[in-house]
């Protein structure tokens, strides 16, 4: 029997690391791969307190948190697609369209 | 024996993650991302939720990571891999990861007296009997039947969206 707090701290470690990996990449495409390796990490915390408190809720949470980062993927990928025809460049360092 | 497992599957997760966010071509990062999210499903079978470990890899593995590598496809690798990988600001994007895990880490730390394994109220929900998928699915479809709706709509509009946003003229 593994304590909740070793699935906590487990997604700790996978959060920062998303979040570094927002904050260092330049690619918009492993950007949004960061992203959902975050989302996947509090799907994590979100499974493991429903399986110790005994209550699916958490469960139901983690399936609409899928359902959102399934969304983010599509609509992000696609403005990927929209700005490469119109830039020719997936370098967000480059994306500065809205800098005055 | 779960101990072991978590372990196991913990090494896998953390590792594959590692990989993804350094590796240099976007092609070998979202097939290290397929691995860490494999492992974040092996640890869902490990919690005894079946159905959000088989979403996962459906939706994840099946359907999401299908359409980051069509667009890594579509948007010519070899254009981005000549590019330097880290941004400029790297230093401080570090810094603020590690101070964020110290912070994350600190809060679970100290209130982890209260995560001891002896679980409490058994069997809120969860008969014996009943699978976990049919658990979930009554749940889903009586106390969070207006989420649910709203999900699907929210499905509807990002299919629309995405139509749009891919057209030759934008």
């Amino acid at each position: 029997m593994v304590d909740t707090s070793h699935y906590l701290v487990l997604s700790t470690i996978v959060f920062t690391i998303g979040v570094v990996g927002v904050l260092t990449r330049r690619n918009v495409i492993i950007i949004l791969m960061s992203i959902e390796l975050m989302l996947n990490s509090v799907n994590l915390n979100l499974v493991a307190f429903s399986d110790r408190l005994q209550d699916l809720s958490g469960q139901v949470f983690a399936v609409f948190v899928i359902t959102v980062a399934a969304a983010e993927a599509a609509i992000g990928l696609g403005i990927v697609i929209a700005l490469f025809s119109n830039k020719d460049t997936v370098n967000v360092d480059e994306i500065d369209l809205l800098r005055g | 024996m779960e101990a072991t497992l978590f372990y196991i599957l913990a090494t896998i997760l953390v590792v594959f993650s590692i990989l993804t966010v350094t590796a240099g071509n976007p092609v070998r990062s979202a097939v290290y991302l397929v691995s860490a999210l494999l492992g974040m499903a092996g640890l869902f079978f490990l919690l005894k939720a079946e159905f959000v470990g088989a979403v996962q890899i459906l939706v994840y593995v099946g359907g999401i990571m299908v359409l980051f590598l069509f667009v890594i496809m579509l948007v010519s690798v070899r254009e981005v891999e000549s590019q330097r990988k880290a941004s400029r600001q790297w230093k401080t994007a570090v810094v603020l990861g590690i101070v964020l895990s110290f912070e994350l880490l600190f809060f679970v730390v100290r209130g982890s007296d209260v995560f001891r394994t002896e679980t409490i109220s058994q069997g809120l929900i969860e008969q014996p009997q009943t699978f976990n998928t049919e658990s979930v699915g009554a749940l889903l479809y009586s106390t969070y039947l207006l989420p649910f709706e709203i999900a699907s709509v929210l499905l509807l509009v990002v299919i629309v969206g995405a139509v749009v946003l891919t057209r030759k003229q934008l």
